[in-house]
């Protein structure tokens, strides 16, 4: 640890004004970076981490208020600073990078100009080598061709290279301090990897200082000197990041291991100790239950340019349509939990969601139970026989339900459509079974989505979807949306479930850790194709493939001791 | 309690989940205590609700009453907002103007709503299928927008015959572009949403989904475009009724009362205009920060 503080947060209090009165987000933090050091926050939602690092930038929203403490950036006070102070050195000697690039960029500007402007605002470039400059910027960030990218909008960019960018405005004039807001949420693997080494690379060979928020335990503690944990809006645990994980000291720190996800435990480790009854025993794989043959789904390619071009007779060969699915074969068997894996864009959701029967193939057949459900059209799906065998639990449990039904009558909904029940005590009693089924205290059934937790919300998905005895159930990344405490109980649930039940799950995942502890067999994708499949544990742990061999490189690897 | 930044909104343990009617209220209330103008709004709707129901009873005089003895008189302790030519109290005939004014606003905007509600839920199904239903409500809504609102409205009356009821009518048609384009925009955003799906799932037939599940999520909206159209509907009227196309003399009525008084002003009678004028103003004004306030109790991103 370096000597001289950078900044040096002591006792921060911050409070939020609300209908129910004075809440204490932040209390009493003490948080002190040093010159080049790199030192992560971590926490759950609700933790209080971003609005720590909003109180040292000071752009807590209108309703918050710092209570108490002090805030030092190497030797000035940022709480009592002028605005127009604060204006200053926000972008040149501390700046931040927000978790969605793709908001924190103007979309209709070119990313180039966005740079230009930052390096115009703090003087450090003129009309004369701003463009110089903001290509140059662009070039240390590895966006490949910066010529013509500084042409380019941020719709026309991935999100990997969106973050790029954002990284780029915010080292445009050199900060000392970089802020970075859960920067790679959201992201692949993969780019979360690229995005991260490039964040420590640049900030290394600055010197500048760096405080990295984050829910990953794991991502902190790979690249952090520093880990600072957070729950409630207080510090517990402050170490390197070289032990913490081998002797954490507080009981919170300790839960949150145990919660995420690593090689070489059981589902039932996730979880607090005590609380683990040993883990239904596996259910031998039964006849195939699913099975997917040459599924293809096309796109036709449209859009301005192809249009212009029709509208100037100019001669383009018809592009060939785009293939999103590209000739899929698997089977899924009975009892069985198969791990759907591949970067965003592989076509992993868009087989799930023509298996569902939610979305025509374009070619290939979908054999469920020895029935072609591929020839039937989507629409005429939903009034199907076999709609009630095939149900799915949503990637984000608050979008899936809706805003203005209580959590009964989400759950009453597939009974009373296709269950065949009649009578309101009969589907209450059914209700009530369902959510003792899932774990969820029945008094809460009258309540609406925006009353519930966020684990709460993922269990009545949960019970919607096995509502009606389903044979297969998708997992679409169920998961992704929760704290890590909150997904070791849901993904224990599901398996204890899936035994008691005899459901066979297709879970499509980009996490290879949680697809491990949960799937018997794992196919993994990329470009519309199955690039290799197997058993989870093979080919998470010696896999074939080179792009499954990056994959698992690509997850962060804490220290271990 | 976690801070309120937190992305996961779940309430505090302590918290008794409360219906969602009371919860509203309360919402309500905190927005009216953050806003005092939209509190003075509300206050300026009710008072203008309690004109149109006891206007005839608080009037002092008959409105319709001429007494040529007292005509033109400026406003004085007898006659608070003066006489017209007639002799007539303005202050009587602006208070019972009030019922007309906003049942005809009322009643227009209600029609809107339920048929323009047709519309809207045809609006829905166009949001939510696309095809031919859509291309069908788009045009007819793209014809209305082409023409001059207000003269479209003009010449609806003048071919209908300019009785209350088709001043309603009227009403209803030149704002029916405006409920179907929001509901199908609106309608869009939500049909990719994952409920929508999950409604689909569970078995729920298209025009099911349109109906039962975007639709009351899209009502919000509608209520207040409601109380936002209520200002135009009123102007409207008023300017039908100022050029002699919607309600007939002597019925008292802003519009009116404005046209006639308005000939009075080069000669020094001011107020004959200026008191409907203003109580016109004062309600088109009313129905704008009802609208405002409204859209901030039920937007979601402003509960905190």
């Amino acid at each position: 640890m370096s000597a001289v503080q950078l900044l040096d947060v002591r006792d921060l209090t911050v409070e939020f004004a609300t209908r129910r009165g004075v809440v204490q987000a932040v209390r009493k933090v003490d948080l002190s970076v040093g010159k080049g050091e790199t030192i992560g926050v971590v926490g759950e939602s609700g933790s209080g981490k971003s609005v720590t690092s909003y109180a040292v930038m000071r752009i807590l929203d209108r309703a918050g208020r710092v209570a108490g403490g002090s805030v030092s950036f190497s030797g000035l006070d940022l709480l009592t600073a002028s605005e127009a102070d604060m204006r200053d050195l926000r972008g040149r000697e501390m700046s931040m990078i927000f978790q969605n690039p793709r908001a924190a960029l103007n979309p209709i500007r070119g990313v180039g100009r966005q740079i230009e402007d930052v390096l115009r605002q703090h003087a450090q470039a003129g009309s004369d080598d701003a463009r110089r400059k903001a290509i140059e910027a662009l070039t240390q960030v590895r966006i490949a061709r910066p010529e013509e990218r500084y042409n380019a909008y941020p719709f026309e960019l991935s999100g990997g290279m969106c973050q790029r960018v954002v990284i780029a405005l915010a080292l445009a004039c050199q900060p000392r301090l970089l802020i970075a807001d859960e920067p790679t949420t959201g992201l692949d693997v993969t780019t979360q990897k690229a995005v991260m080494d490039l964040i420590v690379d640049l900030t290394r060979e600055r010197g500048m200082s760096t405080i990295l928020i984050t829910h990953d335990l794991g991502l902190a503690a790979a690249y952090c000197d520093r880990v600072i944990v957070m729950e409630k809006g207080e510090v517990v645990e402050s170490a390197l990041s070289s032990t913490i994980f081998g002797n954490p000291s507080h009981a919170y720190t300790r839960k949150l291991m145990r919660a995420t996800p690593r090689p070489g435990i059981t589902l039932r480790d996730l979880l607090p100790e005590g609380e683990a009854t040993p883990l239904p025993p596996p259910v031998p794989a039964g006849e195939a239950l699913l099975s997917v043959e040459g599924l293809v789904k096309e796109y036709p390619r449209q859009g301005a340019s192809r249009f212009m071009a029709k509208l100037f007779r100019k001669d383009v060969a018809d592009a060939a349509p785009f293939r999103a699915v590209d000739g899929l074969s698997f089977e899924v068997r009975r009892g069985e939990s198969v791990g759907l894996v591949g970067e965003s864009g592989c076509g992993k959701s868009t087989t799930s969601t023509i298996v569902m029967r939610l979305l025509d193939p374009t070619a290939g057949r979908i054999l469920f139970g020895g029935q072609d459900i591929g020839a039937i059209p989507a629409r005429d799906f939903a009034r199907h026989p076999l709609r009630a065998k095939i149900q799915m639990v949503f990637q984000d449990p608050t979008d899936s339900l809706n805003p203005r039904h209580t959590a009964g009558r989400a759950i009453a909904d597939p009974i009373l459509r296709l269950g065949g029940l009649r009578g309101g005590r009969t589907v209450r009693t059914r209700c009530e079974d369902l959510a003792t089924l899932v774990g969820l205290p029945t008094d809460l059934l009258d309540r609406f989505p925006h009353q519930l937790s966020g684990g709460q919300k993922a269990r009545v998905g949960i019970a919607r979807a096995i509502a009606l005895d389903p044979d297969l159930v998708i997992l679409d990344e169920p998961t992704a949306a929760l704290d890590v405490s909150v997904q070791a109980i849901v993904l224990n649930l599901l398996a204890d479930l899936k035994a008691k039940l005899g459901m066979s799950y297709l879970f499509v995942s980009h996490d290879l850790h949680v697809v491990r502890l949960l799937c018997d067999r794992v196919i993994v994708m990329k470009t519309g194709q199955i690039v290799e499949q197997g058993s989870a544990a093979d080919v998470i742990d010696t896999p074939r493939h080179a792009y499954t061999r990056e994959l698992v490189a690509a997850i962060p690897h804490p220290p271990t001791s | 309690m976690s801070a309120p930044a937190a992305a996961d909104g779940a309430p505090s343990g302590q918290q008794r989940p409360k219906g969602r009617f009371a919860e509203t209220l309360s919402h309500a209330r905190h927005i009216i205590g953050e806003n005092p103008v939209t509190g003075l709004s509300f206050a300026l709707f009710a008072l203008l609700l309690l004109c149109a129901v006891f206007g005839p009873l608080l009037s002092p005089y008959d409105p319709l009453a001429s007494d040529t003895v007292a005509a033109l008189k400026p406003p004085s302790a007898h006659h608070w907002f003066g006489t017209d030519q007639l002799g007539r109290d303005i202050l009587s005939r602006v208070l019972v103007a009030t019922r007309l004014d906003m049942l005809i606003a009322i009643l227009s905007v209600a029609l809107v709503f339920f048929a323009g509600g047709l519309a809207g839920v045809a609006g829905v199904a166009a949001g939510f299928f696309g095809g031919w239903t859509d291309r069908i409500v788009g045009r007819v809504s793209d014809t209305i927008m082409a023409f001059p609102l207000f003269v479209l409205a003009m010449g609806i009356v003048a071919a209908l015959g300019n009785t209350v009821t088709n001043i309603v009518i009227t009403t209803a048609i030149i704002n029916f572009p405006l409920y179907t384009r929001i509901v199908r925009a609106e309608a869009n955003v939500r049909r990719n949403a994952g409920y929508v799906l999950a409604a689909r799932l569970t078995g729920n037939s298209d025009t099911r989904i349109a109906l039962t599940t975007i639709l009351p999520n899209i009502l919000p909206i509608m209520v207040v475009q409601m109380s936002l159209t209520m200002g135009y509907a009123i102007l409207n009227a008023a300017g039908l009724s100022f050029i002699g196309l919607g309600v007939r003399p002597p019925a008292a009525e802003w519009g009116i009362m404005v046209a006639e008084g308005s000939a009075f002003i080069v000669s020094g009678e001011w107020w004959i205009a200026l008191f409907p004028g203003l109580a016109l103003m004062l309600a088109v004004f009313c129905f704008n920060l009802v609208g405002d306030g409204l859209r901030d109790i039920v937007d979601p991103l402003r509960r905190t």
